[in-house]
């Protein structure tokens, strides 16, 4: 944690409507300031950046750092609403040229950068792919993945569904059903657990992963098999926040191949009837760290009712690539919203921590975010 | 508990690669420590269908339509079986003299059993089984069997059909002995000419043998012939004629005299002489015309030592006026009574002189078997008093709401609730219970234990549940502080004198609850301190204190108000109760002197008293509040309602369509016991009409499976329904704020998964008066996963569970450390996890849902003892959803043991657990059996007894229970058997429990120049009690 970021926080604007925006443009600085409630239209804020940096002839793109230091771009009204409102307290708006920006070089690597400037970053490696333009905008965060395609027989699919930083629902039915297995006395019918319907917009539709009548197999690497649809709804509930499920998909034709062999060439033996059954899929789970899953739900909210005040809600410098920071900042204003009765808001607020672990009151020892094993 | 971690390693690291289960020391203690054992079903049967009632071995037998057979005898002495059909038993005969018994199911088959000694204990087993098989292409009637009557030789059974027939059968391998078949072409061939041809046979409604003579037995078939036959020589010796379609016959005791009842409410008396034939009876009554009557079903003719007879017969009533009601009337003398119950007779039996040599029957008991109770009714004393019953008691004479176990109760509140308890007893018999066969061979309870029912009519019931025979020892009723629509003044018993049919209510059997807004859900218990806590659906939740006298005391009346000063919003459920303003009087026992109302009344659903405090604190869907009790005033309420949360607020909408269900379901109910009220149905109906009506449903059931069922899958969030309703509440003193100072605190689990902790301030004992309790919020913790918290507790330094208030004051357990650091322990539904104090962060944590789809339904800290070692450890008892019980580790959240209960469609037995603090449990079997159970393998409540036959042969004519007592009854050998017991009685009281004979010297001062009072430990009891207890001296 870099705790002299914090204190270089100013918090005194915080229930100001103002919000102080820090403008860069290549070595320059602008100041201004919006309006947190009110803060207009893109175009408007864009005529006066380019007015401010005396830069109206040329094509800009402009982005600006969020709470974790990730540079995420201005280009419509949505997310300059999103980057205002969620100012704390200092906006900090970069403009780019266009061509430059494009290149993708520049925008990487001066990316990191720009983080490492910000502070409060770890390395997140594995996370960065120099080279793969996928281009703007960048405020990616995945919702979903195949996982284990290497272990999980090519009948089968493993699904992840991240739930945090998603408002969306998860948007899935289950239902109980029949399914064809092969055995040794030929086709049997054993019952089955099914996804049964689709909730449109939903994050499981929007995934494309899961289809309606794709049997599920298993929940967080658990067998589903003898257990009853009430005990299967009660694990995926309990797992929402990171949920794995195994399904057989009933459309069998948009199977991963794996690299440099044939569809069905790897699985056993019974996959090959159509994809009837086969043996339940490898316990193991290799994507699938307990400790992420843990630590993905190990937010629980602690108010302290009598601290010392003049903490802000959403704590900054959180190590950039998780996701769950985002939520943590979610939370932080649902709460918000829920104690919003309480009469006493502004109490409240100020001495709400919304995450633990990433408030500057960590308990010494409490988590290990880099260790084997989080001691949660 | 000892960790294993490998030298050198860290714990955390080592826990990844532990496996559980598979340290072996580990996995000795945990079979020295945790034992899964059903061990006694406590209260009345669900649905009896049968009786039966063996006067030599004085046990009673109970039959179920579930095809369960129970045997009673002596409290502590019981048996169950269960036939593996599970159908209706509809008889039960025990053999004379034996340890045998035959039972006839609804699918015509036989059934015998015995009780056979194995181990020193004596175990109920099935031997044989035998359905009657006609030859090949007879109708199926023509082996439904009827009547089965066990020869006094007990080998042989005859059994009559429908077809008229009588079959004979040899015992024990159910051997058809057909040379002896009683036929009934045989028998109209030995009837003169007019009998012959003025009757058809139908089927056999009664067969008797002589109470004289084994040779000669009775035959009655439904058209109303009887006839005497002759075994030996295949004749017929009498006969009998009615104009009335028989129900049943009773010969009395001499043989000369044979009494039938009919369908048309009459009773006929016959003389058997060998003079010549008597077309007509001797005597004809239809002893409540002259309009039309029902039938008289069963009726018993007992010669009594005075002279007149006692003549007791089951139905009869003005079919217009009193049709529905379920009497059994008892004429003796001038008097007469007709016994009201209030559900359907069963049937009864009448406990007699049970030497079949004795020239009289002198009856002392009768015992009627209804649908919802056993009634027991002392024919000695003037006035028919009803006798207590030791076991076998309706737990659901009003339906269950709630349950609370409170074990090792302090000898000294243990006294004060059985004085309270025996005033209220006071119109029961001083009888000693007179079916007291066979011998309990369990230990005396180790310690005193209380299950307190609340239950809808606004009572608490405080249970004996120490050992085998769960016994009322007091109730308490909330009714008297609310104004009721019912004036306590109309007294439905008070009848006229000259009212006809003389009528009188009996039994404790009353579903009907004049208010549903009484009914009791939370009760706490103090059991140092006598503070009691009970809440009910309407808001209210009422202080009571025990008081030995009765009192006449105004309660103060408080209103919490949860919402505070939220607008918008209307309550839509139900009205508060009204209070009584002014003094109300209060018998002795436990008596209110507080009443917190909630605002809106919504049901309370938590509840905690701390004693030592003096603070009550209560939560309902909408908050919780905290009451000083002491002050009298209110210290704080929290209001947790979440504004989207409509159903909450508005209350159960659902109270019209409630009230419209109980209506249906009570029409439903009266439409059920007409159905099965009704008799036999001719011919071999009565199989068919089942077996199409389970067609009938069949098809519907698997419609309902069959239609698509599904679940969705989404995250709680903070917008769902009831997120505010308050789940549990916990008093705990332990660092709440800093790691230096320890304060008092109150913490609240809600079913959004939040929890609020507060800080108090409770002024020393010496201001306590005068200085107010303070409150403030400390802590406010949203679990990530938002599931229902259902157990909140705080682990000391040494990581055991806080000692209750008031526990070490009394010496009874270790102060808890208060120089390491607490732990908090939160029990959501699916998950535990351990908290560090103050700080609150995460420490430890087991999933349960995530990983076994199963979720937390009940959860109690237990202590669980080795039967080697001296102390045992701290753990945690839970049941899931699924039924399962499972035990967990304290502290480090491992799962110990699992054991499959509860069926987990049996969503009232899950909802209706309870655990004792000692790895014991009950739960609800039906709604008015209590299962116990017991996880521990130290504690355990089960019954161990012993029946022999030859033994209570020898001892039973000069040794006659019952009417010992009773001054009216003359005895023979009474004042001889009565001084060889007392000595070992007196015995008994010093080596029994001290607080069993203040218990009796406070009965005899209360009951005064009555007499004392019943004692359940009947004499013989008594003995053998002292023997077994000398054996250790």
């Amino acid at each position: 944690m870099n705790r002299s970021f914090h204190k270089s926080q100013t918090l005194r604007f915080y229930d100001c409507s103002a919000v102080e925006v820090k403008s860069k443009f290549g070595a320059e600085f602008r100041r201004f300031s919006l309006d947190r409630h009110k803060p207009g239209k893109f175009e408007d804020f864009y005529k006066l950046v380019v007015h401010t940096h005396h830069i109206s002839n040329s094509d800009v793109t402009i982005g600006y750092a969020d709470v974790h230091g990730d540079l995420l771009p201005i280009n419509n009204d949505d997310n300059f609403c999103k980057a205002v409102s969620s100012a704390n307290p200092l906006l900090r708006v970069f403009i780019q040229k266009r061509e430059e920006a494009e290149r993708g070089s520049l925008g990487a690597g001066s990316l990191c950068r720009r983080r490492r400037a910000l502070g409060a970053l770890r390395d997140e490696g594995p996370r960065r792919r120099a080279h793969l333009d996928i281009g703007l905008p960048r405020d990616f965060r995945p919702v979903s993945s195949i996982i284990d395609v290497d272990l999980v027989p090519e009948t089968h699919r493993r699904v992840r569904l991240h739930r945090h930083g998603c408002e969306k629902p998860l948007g899935f039915y289950i239902r109980d059903g029949a399914s064809v297995r092969v055995t040794p006395h030929g086709l049997e019918k054993v019952p089955g657990i099914f996804i049964s319907r689709m909730v449109p917009g939903g994050l499981a539709e929007s995934t494309g992963l899961l289809a309606v009548n794709d049997e599920v197999l298993e929940v967080n690497g658990i067998e589903v098999a003898g257990k009853t649809l009430d005990q299967v709804t009660d694990m995926m509930i309990a797992n929402s926040h990171n949920l794995i499920v195994t399904v057989k998909p009933a459309n069998q034709r948009n199977n991963v191949v794996r690299g440099g062999r044939a569809l069905g060439s790897s699985g056993p033996p019974s996959d090959s009837i159509a994809g009837l059954g086969g043996p339940p899929t490898p316990r193991i789970l290799q994507n699938f760290h307990p400790d992420e899953a843990e630590s993905d739900e190990d937010n629980d909210v602690v108010i302290e009712g009598m601290l010392e005040p003049a903490r802000s809600p959403q704590t900054p410098g959180a190590p950039a690539g998780s996701l769950s920071r985002v939520n943590g900042a979610g939370l932080a204003q649902r709460l918000q919203r829920d104690l919003a009765l309480d009469g006493s808001l502004q109490r409240l607020l100020s001495s709400l921590r919304a995450d633990p672990r990433h408030s500057l009151a960590l308990p010494p020892g409490g988590v290990e975010e880099h260790g084997p094993a989080v001691t949660l | 508990m000892p960790e294993v971690s490998g030298g050198g390693c860290r714990p955390s690291r080592m826990r990844r690669f532990l496996r559980p289960g598979h340290d072996p020391v580990r996995e000795r203690l945990k079979r020295d420590l945790f034992q899964f054992n059903k061990t006694v079903e406590h209260g009345f049967p669900h649905q009896p269908s049968a009786l039966g009632y063996s006067p030599s071995l004085r046990i009673l037998a109970i039959g179920t339509r579930s095809g369960a057979i129970k045997l009673y005898g002596a409290p502590g002495v019981e048996f169950m079986g269960l036939h593996r059909e599970n159908n209706t038993v509809t008889q039960i005969h025990l053999l004379p003299g034996q340890c045998q018994l035959v039972t006839l199911l609804d699918d015509n088959s036989l059934h015998l059993w015995s009780l056979k000694i194995k181990g020193g204990a004596s175990e109920l087993q099935e031997d044989e089984s035998f359905t009657l098989r006609g030859p090949p292409g007879a109708a199926p009637s023509a082996t439904q069997i009827t009547v089965v009557l066990p020869h006094s030789s007990c080998e042989l059974l005859y059994l009559g059909t429908e077809s008229g027939n009588v079959f004979v059968v040899q015992l024990p391998a159910f051997r058809v002995l057909e040379d002896r078949t009683i036929s009934s072409d045989a028998v109209l061939q030995r009837l003169p000419e007019e009998a012959r041809h003025r009757r058809v046979f139908e089927m056999v409604e009664a067969l008797q043998e002589h109470p004289r003579d084994p040779n000669q037995i009775l035959i009655g078939y439904s058209r109303g012939l009887v006839v005497i036959w002759d075994l030996q020589g295949s004749r017929v010796l009498y006969h009998f004629l009615s104009s009335q379609q028989l129900e049943n016959i009773c010969w009395q005791r001499d043989g000369l005299l044979l009494v039938s009842c009919h369908s048309d409410g009459s009773y006929c008396q016959w003389l058997v002489s060998s003079d010549a034939q008597q077309p007509e009876p001797l005597r004809s009554l239809v002893p409540y015309g002259p309009f039309p009557c029902k039938a008289i079903t069963k009726i018993l003719w007992l010669t009594s030592r005075q002279g007149l007879p006692f003549i007791i017969f089951q139905g009869g009533m003005p079919r217009a006026s009193y049709g529905d009601r379920h009497c059994i009337s008892v004429v003796h003398d001038s008097q007469q009574t007709a016994f009201d119950f209030t559900s359907r007779v069963i049937d009864f039996t009448v406990l007699t002189e049970a030497d079949p040599t004795a020239a009289f029957d002198d009856p002392y008991v009768l015992v009627v078997l209804a649908e919802e109770e056993l009634v027991v009714i002392d024919l000695q004393t003037a006035g028919w008093p009803p006798v207590q019953l030791p076991y076998l008691a309706s737990l659901h004479c009003s339906a269950i709401t709630c349950s609370h176990h409170v074990s090792n109760i302090p000898l000294k509140l243990w006294e004060r609730i059985i004085a309270a308890g025996s005033r209220q007893n006071s119109h029961f018999s001083t009888m000693e219970w007179p079916i007291d066969g066979g011998t309990s061979l369990t230990p005396a309870p180790p310690q005193r234990d209380l299950l307190l029912t609340g239950h809808e009519d606004g009572t608490v019931r405080f249970w004996d549940a120490s050992g085998v025979c769960l016994r009322l020892l007091y109730k308490l009723s909330t009714v008297h502080v609310f104004l009721t629509d019912t004036d306590p003044n109309e007294n439905l018993n008070t009848q006229g004198e000259d009212e006809w049919p003389p009528l009188r209510k009996v039994g404790s059997f009353d579903p009907y609850s004049d208010d549903p807004r009484l009914g009791i859900q939370k009760i706490f218990l103090c059991k140092y301190s006598g503070y009691l806590a009970v809440a009910g659906t309407a808001g209210q939740v009422l202080v009571l204190e025990l008081n030995d006298e009765a009192a006449e005391q105004t309660v103060e009346q408080v209103e919490a108000d949860l919402l505070q000063d939220q607008e918008g919003y209307r309550w839509k459920g139900h009205e508060r109760l009204t209070a009584r303003s002014g003094p109300v009087h209060f018998e002795p026992g436990f008596q209110p002197f507080v009443l917190v109302q909630c605002q809106p009344p919504a049901v309370v659903t938590s509840l905690a008293l701390h004693s030592e405090w003096r603070l009550v604190a209560f939560g309902t869907s909408h908050g919780f509040g905290l009451f000083d009790h002491q002050q009298q005033r209110q210290v704080f309420v929290k209001c947790t309602l979440h504004p989207s949360d409509q159903l909450a607020l508005e209350g159960p909408l659902s109270r019209v369509k409630s009230l419209k269900k109980s209506l249906r379901q009570s029409f439903r109910r009266m439409r059920r016991s007409r159905v099965s009220s009704r008799k036999r149905l001719p011919a071999g109906t009565p199989g068919e009409v089942q077996e199409g009506s389970a067609k009938a449903e069949r098809p519907g059931l698997q419609n309902m499976e069959l239609a698509p069922v599904q679940r969705k899958i989404e995250a709680r969030s903070a917008e769902d329904s009831f997120t505010g309703f308050v789940r549990t509440l916990y008093f705990a003193d332990t660092y709440l704020r800093d790691s230096s100072r320890h304060c008092p605190s109150l913490w609240a689990g809600t079913n959004g998964g939040t929890i609020y902790a507060f800080s108090l301030r409770v002024p020393p004992a010496e201001r306590r008066m005068d200085e107010p309790v303070r409150a403030e919020q400390a802590k406010e913790i949203q679990l990530m996963h938002r599931a229902p918290v259902v157990g909140i507790l705080v682990l000391d330094g040494h990581s055991v569970p806080l000692p209750e208030p008031l526990e070490v004051a009394h010496d009874l357990s270790k102060s808890p450390d208060m120089q390491g650091s607490h732990q908090l322990l939160v029990v959501s539904e699916e998950q535990f996890k351990v908290f560090t104090l103050p700080k609150v962060s995460a420490k430890l944590k087991l999933k349960l849902t995530a990983l076994e789809g199963s979720r937390v339904r009940r959860v109690s800290v237990a202590h669980f003892g080795s039967r080697r070692a001296e102390d045992g450890e701290h753990h945690l008892a839970v049941l899931t959803n699924l039924g399962d019980i499972q035990v967990v580790s304290l502290p480090h959240l491992k799962p110990q043991v699992r054991y499959s209960c509860i069926r987990r469609e049996d969503v009232s037995g899950i909802a209706s657990c309870v655990f004792t603090k000692y790895g014991q449990g009950f739960y609800l079997i039906s709604p008015s059996e209590f299962e116990r159970f017991s996880l521990s393998t130290k504690w355990l409540v089960e019954p161990r007894c012993l029946v022999d036959s030859a033994e209570t042969k020898n001892r039973c004519p000069g040794n006659r229970a019952g009417p010992k007592k009773a001054p009216s009854r003359a005895r023979i050998s009474g004042t001889q058997s009565d001084g060889e017991e007392k000595l070992p009685g007196l015995g008994m009281e010093r080596a029994l429990l001290s607080d069993e004979r203040v218990l009796k010297e406070i009965q005899s001062t209360l009951e005064g120049d009555r007499g004392s009072c019943g004692n359940w430990c009947s004499p013989r009891a008594a003995v053998e009690c002292s023997l077994s207890n000398g054996g250790a001296e």
